[in-house]
């Protein structure tokens, strides 16, 4: 019982950020424990462990608080070392994993919440992008795993991209369904696809995850609100 | 083994000025290559495919971007000699999200500084000035952000110290007026070897400012 409350996750449901935290503390077994909280109104404790930028996910470790997903999945690996690890030990398979790490954050993720979050022009550009840098992805993956052709996870274990791939496009599905776009296209990204599909099918993902229908109408309501506001102008 | 280090770089660049402090600490010899970004070389094109951007370091032919990743890495190999992140798991996630910080905030906002003109500039000044503030509070009574010595903060940090000239001149406000500590903080920095001798001098990247003004067409 101690050690659930020693770790504690401030969170918002199907959220990205937090599901990425999430999937890391459950593939190395740290019991935590789960908070959820409101954007629209957000708890004094949440403004006290993030006063720069006042959002989920807050990891909170024996009262001390890591906020910025990426920041707290590195402090989970690097603080609890016996348990299976997220990043290489050697520097330059790290540093090529930091690499794309940033890159699925910074610039796939970021065109694929453009295209959700807005209309008419800004959309259509947004979805291009993603397009672009799926075609990067898929090409990137191809030279940093080019045994098996496929970035499956090698036997049981996960890592830093496995999480981060995960928790963007294990809702692919909802997202083509809610922008009427296909993004993860198998027969031009085979890859990603077959890494995507093999992450789903695994329990620990499949009891993280809210089903399909769940998350479209999750997206839908952020959608209506898109909308409305680019009508009210 | 003998050890290559090639860094492709542009002297006025930021972030290439983060790797040449942390390759001056660790005492790592490397040959330094200068790139005109209107004419990227063939090895920075497949150095860097993804992103065609300086500054890419090179280690035994193979290559590292990003600079935070690339200190990180040069943290990493040369382990032995001016660990520049802390070794408690906790600290250096303190440290990773004032880097992550500075990437966020500082570039940006002190791009709008100096390519913007009216209530944009002021908006951009305004939090410019709110966001060094911050670090202002995480620096605290601190000599560096690393503490004793230089660390991980400051060498993300202080090659904008070498902008703020420009910016200042450009946006027509004191830095060091709002910000003392920060700049007292900045030049105790620039007593070390490493960083001065990586940083450009403050008048030639304003130079440099106002050429990229004439050619973007901004007054």
């Amino acid at each position: 019982m101690e050690e659930v409350k020693r770790v504690k996750l401030h969170g918002v449901g199907a959220n990205p950020y937090s599901k990425r935290v999430e999937l890391a503390l459950r593939i190395k077994g740290i019991p935590y424990e789960y908070i959820e909280e409101d954007m629209s109104n957000k708890s004094q404790l949440l403004l006290t462990y993030n006063p720069v930028y006042k959002r989920i996910p807050v990891l909170v470790h024996n009262e001390k608080p890591v906020v910025e997903s990426l920041v707290i999945l590195e402090y989970i690996d690097e603080n609890w070392r016996n348990t299976p690890q997220l990043l290489p030990d050697d520097p330059l398979e790290r540093a090529k994993v930091r690499f794309w790490a940033n890159f699925i954050q910074q610039e796939l993720f970021e065109a694929m919440t453009l295209a959700v979050r807005y209309d008419g022009e800004v959309q259509a550009k947004a979805i291009d992008e993603v397009d672009e840098k799926m075609k990067v992805l898929e090409e990137g993956m191809k030279e940093m795993f080019p045994e098996s052709g496929s970035a499956s996870i090698q036997g049981e274990k996960l890592g830093l991209l496995d999480v981060l791939i995960c928790s963007i496009f294990n809702s692919y599905k909802a997202y083509e369904e809610v922008l009427g776009v296909k993004i993860l296209d198998p027969e031009r990204f085979p890859l990603v696809f077959c890494w995507v599909e093999a992450l789903k099918e695994l329990p620990l993902v499949k009891e993280l995850f809210p089903p399909h229908d769940q998350l479209v109408a999750l997206l839908m309501v952020v959608r209506e609100n898109v909308l409305k506001a680019s009508s009210s102008t | 083994m003998a050890e290559e280090v090639v860094l492709l770089d542009f002297w006025p660049s930021p972030f290439g000025m983060r790797v040449r402090i942390a390759l001056a600490e660790k005492g790592i010899k490397y040959e330094y290559k200068e790139e005109d970004l209107k004419n990227k070389s063939a090895l920075l094109l497949q150095m860097n495919p993804v992103h065609k951007k300086i500054p890419v370091l090179i280690h035994n032919g193979k290559p590292v971007c990003e600079s935070l990743i690339q200190v990180q890495y040069i943290d990493e190999v040369w382990h032995h000699k001016s660990p520049l992140l802390p070794s408690d798991p906790y600290q250096r996630a303190i440290a990773r999200f004032w880097a992550d910080f500075v990437d966020k905030k500082i570039y940006d906002l002190g791009r709008k500084v100096w390519t913007t003109k009216g209530e944009e500039q002021e908006a951009a000044k305004k939090e410019f000035i709110e966001s060094l503030k911050l670090l202002e509070g995480e620096l605290g009574d601190k000599p560096y952000f690393g503490g004793e010595n230089l660390g991980y903060v400051d060498v993300v940090l202080v090659p904008f110290y070498s902008w703020f000239y420009a910016y200042e001149k450009c946006g027509n406000f004191s830095i060091e007026a709002e910000c003392p500590k920060l700049i007292a903080w900045a030049k105790r920095c620039m007593q070390k070897e490493s960083v001065s001798k990586s940083l450009p001098d403050r008048e030639k990247v304003y130079g440099f400012v106002l050429q990229l003004k004439k050619a973007f067409g901004i007054e």
